[in-house]
């Protein structure tokens, strides 16, 4: 599809939205948002090269082979999950390390979040194998 | 350290799989990782069922959140078999894999070993969990691998059994789906330990004798029951010969082990109405599917009208509902699957060697390969219940528990079916074995000697041989297995130990 409209705004929205996709993905810890959604919204920032210009263009930005997000998605969240296994609680329990930043107080780093990130790249890599595919057909 | 081994026939796969994802078109690495995979899955599951046998039921919670808020996994003694007995088939079908030859080059690089790990996932934790809507998330993990397995490759008579099963299968969830939210609504709770003390101090014992209808309905699609089984024939036979040796094995087995955990957990409030419906079930289930193998002449068909029988046999324990006759249930379960897989890899080889499924289309098989034949004829007299194999001290169990409480009706069944089982197996030794190479049929033989390989073609037998050993073996030596198995059915039909595990843990 030849648009002047899709091909001017997509460069100018899609880091936006994958910008968007990861202050999803941090919010979602407390907040409605998380690993999913995020995923999905960085799904549709790259499906929009693919639909703008072409598939090739969209694998271009991606940088990443798909499977590859997809296996390494699930190794982190399996490994985050596995963190607690270390300090002898059952699988999956949540663990946490405040990081002090002078001036803005402290950061809290957990195990969830971890896990957060790895369904991000399980659900943007799944996504990204299926309408690629099915772009090119 | 004994928790971690409930949580590790779970996380294995998934580990396995998320590698083979990093691997994508390396099928020979990918080969070698899966076969690593489910050896170390054997190990840990024979761990585990050493652990239950020593030390009890074990359960714990994953995310360290009390029963009966938490994820609750649980293996008893009955879930610790099956566990066992997943990872067995699971190492089977890899090696079969290795040769080369169970399954095409084409399909292999296109996700067959990630999407196997995953199913091998599913059927761990759908024996494992402790909550029934776990045990829904279960079902489709191994359900969603299940449809893409079957589908892979795209041929059309594949798709359209992969269509009836995906189907029928979707109307299965819907109605697991409806009965957990409605359980929900009536208990207020889905740990099934949490609910086995609430069920049976419910004040509506109508509603209850309802959602174990709806959950019979569920579990007897995915079981293969009468008369929910059509999907079951029309499907297995259209994928590669791997893919349906699992199948066979393993995806109804996990329907009859959901059946007889809520039928003696969950539904024990009114046995005189749901057990005696589940025995006219199993009886139906038996002869029908017996005779619907009668009228078929592909090898692989053929035995997949008789897993629909033999599952009459696993439901039948559960309808007589008495300590033997769940142990023969289970007793029944563990030779099944091992025989039911041999006999689809088999079937598998002897396409190899002939280039066909078509019984009219084989023979001389004998003449040119008398070990495979032998291999063949074990698992097959085993599967008819003949003495001294696995198959005839499972149905001698059974029948025995319906003497003891004078069910004749469905003694007689089982024996009538046992022997029609032998009519079957009878005319594919005929067939495929024993009469003459037809003279129409010596271009297939041609065709498929000219892809042959000698060692491959052992790498292919290696898994055969394993598996009939095994029924040899448990035919020989049944003592301890019954000591299992009644062991199992004792922990089943006395819950206490199981809700204290899982309450306490």
């Amino acid at each position: 599809m030849t648009s002047l409209i899709m091909r001017t705004a997509t460069p100018l929205l899609s880091p936006l939205m994958v910008f968007f996709s990861i202050f999803l993905l941090l919010r979602g810890h407390n907040n409605p948002g998380g690993g999913f959604v995020g995923g999905l919204l960085a799904a549709a920032a790259f499906a929009m090269w693919a639909i703008a210009y072409n598939v090739q263009v969209a694998r271009h930005r991606l940088a990443v082979d798909p499977p590859l997000l997809v296996g390494s998605g699930l190794l982190l969240a399996l490994a985050s999950g596995s963190v607690s296994l270390l300090t002898g609680k059952p699988f999956l329990t949540g663990k946490w390390v405040e990081i002090p930043i002078p001036l803005l107080g402290h950061l809290e780093i957990g195990t969830p979040m971890v896990f957060d990130v790895g369904v991000y790249l399980v659900v943007l890599g799944v996504l990204m194998i299926i309408i690629l595919n099915l772009a090119e057909e | 350290m004994q928790k971690l081994l409930l949580v590790l026939p779970i996380i294995i796969p998934l580990g396995t799989s998320a590698i083979l994802i990093l691997t994508w078109r390396a099928c020979r690495v990918q080969r070698w990782l899966s076969l690593l995979g489910s050896t170390a899955l054997m190990v840990v599951a024979g761990l585990l069922l050493a652990t239950v046998w020593r030390d009890g039921i074990q359960a714990t919670q994953v995310g360290n959140w009390p029963a009966p808020y938490g994820i609750t996994l649980v293996a008893d003694l009955f879930s610790a078999t099956m566990v066992v007995l997943t990872a067995l088939m699971g190492f089977a079908v890899m090696i079969y894999s290795l040769s080369g030859l169970g399954i095409d080059p084409a399909r292999e690089s296109f996700g067959y070993y990630p999407l196997l790990n995953i199913l091998l996932m599913g059927v761990s934790g759908a024996f494992l969990t402790g909550d029934i809507f776990n045990m829904y998330v279960w079902f489709e993990v191994m359900l969603i691998s299940s449809f893409v397995l079957l589908a892979l490759g795209g041929e059309r008579a594949q798709l359209e059994g992969a269509l009836k099963y995906v189907t029928i299968n979707l109307v299965s969830s819907a109605v697991f789906l409806t009965a957990v939210g409605v359980l929900y609504g009536v208990v207020g709770t889905l740990n099934m330990a949490d609910l086995a003390i609430k069920l049976h101090n419910t004040a509506e014992p109508g509603l209850v004798t309802t959602l174990a209808m709806l959950f019979l309905i569920t579990f007897g699609i995915k079981a293969a029951i009468f008369p929910l089984f059509f999907w079951l024939p029309e499907s297995y036979h259209t994928p590669p010969v791997a893919v349906s040796a699992i199948f066979a094995g393993l995806l109804t087995k996990v329907g009859v082990y959901a059946l007889i955990r809520v039928f003696t957990l969950l539904f024990t409030q009114n046995v005189g109405y749901t057990h005696t419906l589940i025995l006219v079930l199993s009886g139906f289930t038996m002869v029908v599917g017996v005779l619907g193998a009668a009228a078929q002449y592909e090898f692989r068909k053929i035995l997949s009208f008789h897993i629909v029988s033999q599952i009459g046999y696993m439901i039948m324990g559960l309808g007589l509902f008495t300590p033997l006759a769940i142990a023969g249930s289970v007793f029944y379960i563990v030779h099944h699957i091992i025989v039911k897989t041999n006999l689809f890899l088999i079937s598998g080889a002897v396409e190899r060697l002939r280039g066909t499924y078509e019984l009219k289309e084989l023979g001389g098989l004998y003449r040119a390969y008398p070990g495979l034949s032998i291999l063949f004829l074990i698992p097959a007299l085993s599967l008819a219940g003949i003495p001294p194999l696995s198959g005839f001290w499972a149905k001698y169990t059974l029948v025995r528990a319906g003497l003891e409480i004078e069910q004749y009706v469905i003694v007689a069944a089982a024996l009538l079916v046992g022997l029609l089982t032998l009519f079957s197996m009878t005319k594919i030794w005929n067939e495929a074995f024993w009469k003459p190479l037809p003279d129409t049929s010596e271009k297939l033989v041609a065709g498929a000697a000219a892809n042959q390989n000698m060692g491959r073609m052992r790498v292919l037998v290696l898994p055969i041989i394993i598996l009939t050993l095994l029924t040899i073996l448990i035919g020989l030596v049944a003592e301890p297995v019954l000591l299992l198995a009644m062991a199992a059915s004792e922990q089943l039909l006395q819950p206490s130990e199981y809700i204290e595990a899982v309450m306490g843990a």
